[in-house]
């Protein structure tokens, strides 16, 4: 039922695009089929893939980094009720602000290159992870907690058995929208100071107005963040099915 | 709760304090950071001087035309899809995929589609935006009470009668929660996509200041930036306190 609307709305968006590559013409747009021939070629090419990999470990380590930094504080301020009042609005508000303007600063600190991009990433990621983990810890239920004193349960007993359990499904649906902000953080570093990845592979595709690469490199990278995306959220559910 | 906002203005004073006293000490170098008292002047010399203020005018024209149209759009369609169950069932993978898309992936193909203009800005902010909208809309109209809508089909309303009478004034403290984020997202992808690449607006003064290495026009403006957005989503916030209470009422 689930997969045939999946592909009930693959189809939708591709039929949408095809209409709209009649309506626009192929000067500034290519069709679902030419996007598909042009992203085919970019991945066999031999010069393509250093980038990829450029972005993807820029990434992996963006996002380690912010899954880490956003649990520990989200755990240690969620653990104490006064913590957390006094935090959740400063993070929210943290979480608002258009945190591009700070790439400047993180640039100045960190030089043009990989840690600048990883850091950029990182904090797109950790503010979400955290309020979510955040959450997480403060709304387990109280009655768990004092049946783990009753049954007298060691600190890491009660850790494993009540809340690691009772928390996991929203620190995971935190890790899904960190996941998901971690790349956009990651790529918009990219697009804005970098000499190699993804990013920049597409901002260079747009100083030389080359249509082929833009659409076929937008095209890998929302399919990349949809397939993802995808698996986090059938765990995400499933955690959240068992509660 | 008095004491937890007294804390909360504690703390971020504090932080505040912290990265000025680390300046001065020369713990941090200068020329990465400048401490607070010296971005704030620079804010106040570049509003004085007044010469950004087209920038200002057109980024914040920008967010206003994004928030309007992901406003109107959203409502509208959340409104339109809370009605056709087939429609909405197909479209669910996609409300739940698409804040994993990275927008700004599709500038540089809005750019070219569209030119050098403020409408690829306009674009980005109004995409970032628009599903909040509908998501918060869907939401509030799915909790419309049935008793509600009965005695609108015993006044005899129409399906638009009923959507505008009933439905969204119902819905309306949720739609206000898509607002608040529409608010957000408008001002997070329209400065942004301006920092990528444009010819005008804040978000290019600070990357172009930034080329330029001058440190106190682009912390004032950073700054200025921050000050604007977190005073904007305060008063929202406050503002849907505000509503909330007198629903209750």
């Amino acid at each position: 039922m689930k997969a045939r609307d999946t592909l009930i709305l693959v189809a939708v968006v591709l039929v949408a695009w095809q209409l709209l590559y009649w309506a626009v013409g192929s000067i500034a747009f290519r069709s679902p089929a030419e996007t598909v021939r042009s992203a085919a070629v970019l991945l066999a090419d031999p010069r393509f893939m250093p980038h990829v990999r450029e972005s993807m470990l820029a990434f992996a380590e963006a996002f380690a980094i912010a899954v880490l930094i956003g649990l520990s504080i989200g755990v240690t301020l969620g653990a104490s009720r006064l913590a957390s009042e006094v935090a959740e609005p400063i993070l929210v508000a943290l979480y608002s602000i258009p945190k591009v303007t700070l790439y400047p600063v993180i640039l100045l600190v960190f030089g043009i290159g990989m840690p600048a991009k990883v850091a950029f990433g990182a904090i797109h990621g950790i503010v979400p992870i955290s309020i979510f983990a955040l959450n997480a810890i403060r709304n387990i239920n109280p009655v768990y907690l004092r049946t783990g004193q009753v049954l007298r349960l060691s600190p890491w007993a009660a850790a494993r058995k009540i809340l690691i359990p009772a928390a996991l499904p929203e620190i995971v649906t935190g890790i899904r929208a960190g996941f998901c902000l971690t790349l956009i953080g990651t790529l918009l570093g990219e697009m804005f100071g970098a000499q190699r990845g993804l990013g920049h592979l597409l901002m260079q595709a747009m100083t030389r107005h080359n249509m082929d690469s833009i659409m076929a490199l937008t095209l890998l990278l929302v399919v990349f963040a949809a397939t993802v995306n995808g698996l986090l959220l059938a765990l995400d559910h499933r955690l959240h099915r068992r509660v | 709760m008095k004491r937890v906002t007294l804390l909360r203005i504690l703390v971020i004073l504090g932080a505040i304090g912290l990265l000025e006293g680390l300046i001065h000490a020369g713990i941090v170098p200068r020329f990465t950071i400048i401490p607070p008292s010296e971005m704030a002047s620079a804010l106040a010399a570049i509003l004085a001087s007044g010469k950004l203020k087209v920038d200002i005018a057109v980024t914040l024209t920008n967010v206003a035309v994004a928030i309007v149209a992901s406003m109107a759009a959203g409502v509208t369609i959340g409104t339109v899809l809370q009605r056709a169950a087939a429609l909405r069932r197909i479209l669910d993978p996609l409300f739940a995929t698409y804040y994993a898309i990275p927008m700004y992936a599709f500038y540089p193909l809005l750019i070219v589609v569209f030119g050098l203009g403020d409408v690829p800005q306009i674009c980005i902010g109004f995409l970032l935006a628009v599903m909040a909208v509908i998501i918060n809309t869907l939401n509030g109209l799915d909790r419309v009470p049935r008793v509600l809508l009965k005695a609108a089909r015993m006044h005899r309303m129409n399906a638009l009668r009923t959507a505008l009478r009933i439905r969204l004034p119902y819905a309306a403290p949720y739609i206000f929660t898509g607002f608040k984020l529409a608010v957000a997202y408008s001002f997070i992808g329209v400065i942004g996509a301006e920092f990528i690449t444009s010819s005008r607006g804040i978000g290019y003064e600070i990357s172009f200041a930034y080329n330029n290495f001058d440190n106190r026009l682009m912390y004032g403006l950073i700054l200025f930036v921050l000050a604007l957005v977190l005073t904007v989503n305060m008063s929202l916030h406050a503002w849907e306190k505000r509503l909330m209470m007198q629903r209750q009422r």
